[in-house]
């Protein structure tokens, strides 16, 4: 449960037209861009449903582009996106479908460039948001607190190892949740911790026998 | 402070108990919350009023039309109007109607707004702050504390009814905007604590039932213009309010049938542009047109 806030009715200072068709997808580029870590090469943005039928008209596509450049949702520049200086070696494209099984406001980023790489999110209301999917892992990641998400492979001891290291200072976990393609597979492991984890901690925690892949990403600004 | 309330009754009781106004025990109770100086509290607010002011300010000077190009001229016009004849309700409501307009309008126009309670609803309740703090001549803390008395009443209503038009049609957005801004009203009018709340009742009782159907899912028709005629509506409550008019209905109770008519409300008024104004034949035709130019 998240502790209500005075600023959860007064703010945020955004972009406009709308919390979940604009400032929404400003915050899930943004994530996008946290996960991936590079600066893609070439972006597929993938809008379903709503986002796909009205988000025109509500700027959709400039804030999912302006978060993946690094802009926040009260950026000046959201407006004229497509003719900022940093989009001009990012090749990209927006394609628009309809898809009930997927939640209204839900985008796919197509990220290509030193690694491809699949991510799924939704922006659910307000300008809250969530990141549903790594590549086929299922994730829980909202950019209300600092989240570790890691990739590895599916054996015994690999919670304990994590979380002690995060113990170590004494950094409380919020939550918790795994997935995994099958036993014995790559599986996947979703924290969402109290406070912010140091660089030496995230080095130790990569270097982890079978850890294949660890995004240390810090919540988002209101 | 470790205040606990989720109600009007206990806000009430808290305020008469530590005789307390509803902006200080908000402003301290967030402070303990979230681990942080009630200054801090209030520069954050100030911060959210500041960015009020500026798209005010914008949009007041502003014809540029929306990314549909439906919107983005009215201020202008009821300005132009406004030099030629006035009004008969004089300067404040000439500045309220334009504030309103102003703001939505730089909402469409892809600038900067504050969503308060949201940015389909951003156009309300800096009006109403804005238009009479100028009228009283209130000071920056004056607005600060106006400010925090209008999301203390959001945060209240939003313990049972989230904020957005799918969850409880236009009630949750604009409805709840006004009764936020007649809150804000009473407290720049120095009223007392009871007359605040009482106000934002007054300003919610009159707007059940409001539904949310925008034309082609934007946020523009009719949310511009009911932004306006909501801001208004909120000084209608105030001015009650503050003559001791009581609802004879308790506010909770009013918020708990606003949440009812919500969930009474078919999904096909709640957000989803799928009756309502949305599906009349001039709704669907706005549409069409829109959908091909994109």
């Amino acid at each position: 449960m998240k502790q209500r806030s005075l600023f959860d009715i007064i703010s945020p200072i955004m972009t406009g037209p709308s919390s979940s068709h604009t400032a929404g997808a400003v915050r899930l580029g943004l994530m996008a861009r946290n996960i991936y870590k590079e600066k893609p090469q070439k972006v597929i943005f993938k809008l379903y449903n709503s986002f796909a039928q009205t988000g025109k008209g509500h700027g959709t596509d400039k804030g999912l582009m302006a978060g993946l450049l690094g802009y926040s949702v009260d950026s000046n520049k959201i407006k004229n996106i497509f003719n900022d200086p940093e989009i001009k070696d990012i090749k990209y494209q927006y394609e628009y479908e309809q898809n009930i099984e997927r939640h209204p406001n839900a985008v796919d980023f197509l990220l290509y460039g030193k690694i491809n790489m699949r991510i799924s999110g939704n922006s659910v209301g307000a300008g809250n948001i969530e990141i549903t999917k790594i590549e086929d892992f299922s994730t829980k990641i909202s950019g209300e607190l600092n989240t570790l998400i890691l990739f590895y492979k599916d054996k015994p001891g690999m919670i304990s190892k994590v979380s002690t290291l995060i113990q170590k200072e004494n950094i409380n976990i919020a939550s918790l949740d795994c997935d995994r393609d099958a036993k014995g597979k790559t599986a996947s492991m979703c924290i969402c911790l109290d406070s912010e984890i140091s660089d030496s901690i995230i080095k130790a925690i990569e270097e982890i026998d079978d850890v294949y892949f660890v995004r240390n990403l810090k919540r988002l600004e209101e | 402070m470790e205040y606990s309330f989720s109600t009007f009754e206990s806000l009430l009781e808290i305020c008469n108990k530590e005789n307390k106004k509803i902006y200080e025990i908000m402003q301290e109770k967030e402070a303990f919350d979230f681990e942080k100086t009630v200054q801090s509290v209030r520069d954050k607010t100030e911060k959210s009023l500041n960015a009020m002011k500026e798209a005010i300010n914008n949009g007041l000077k502003s014809k540029e039309k929306s990314i549909s190009g439906l919107c983005g001229d009215d201020c202008y016009k009821l300005l132009e109007k406004y030099k030629r004849t006035g009004t008969i309700f004089g300067e404040v409501f000439e500045k309220i109607t334009t504030y309103a307009l102003a703001t939505m309008e730089e909402n469409l126009r892809m600038n900067r707004i504050v969503a308060c309670p949201t940015a389909g609803s951003c156009g309300i309740v800096p009006a109403v702050i804005i238009a009479l703090s100028e009228k009283y001549k209130s000071n920056k803390e004056e607005e600060i504390n106006a400010l925090i008395t209008a999301g203390t009443i959001g945060y209240i209503i939003s313990a049972k009814v989230a904020m957005a038009g799918a969850v409880a049609g236009c009630q949750a957005e604009c409805g709840v905007a006004s009764a936020m801004s007649a809150a804000a009203a009473v407290q720049i009018m120095r009223g007392n604590e009871k007359q605040k709340i009482n106000a934002a009742a007054l300003a919610l009782k009159n707007i059940l039932g409001l539904t949310c159907d925008p034309v082609s899912g934007l946020v523009e028709i009719p949310c511009v213009k009911r932004n306006v005629f909501l801001a208004i509506h909120a000084i209608t409550a105030a001015e009650l309010s503050l003559a001791d008019i009581e609802s004879k209905i308790p506010p909770d109770e009013i918020v708990d049938a606003m949440m009812q008519t919500g969930q009474l409300m078919s999904p096909l008024l709640k957000e989803t542009s799928q009756g309502g104004l949305a599906t009349t034949k001039s709704g669907i035709l706005i549409k069409k047109r829109i959908i091909n130019t994109q």
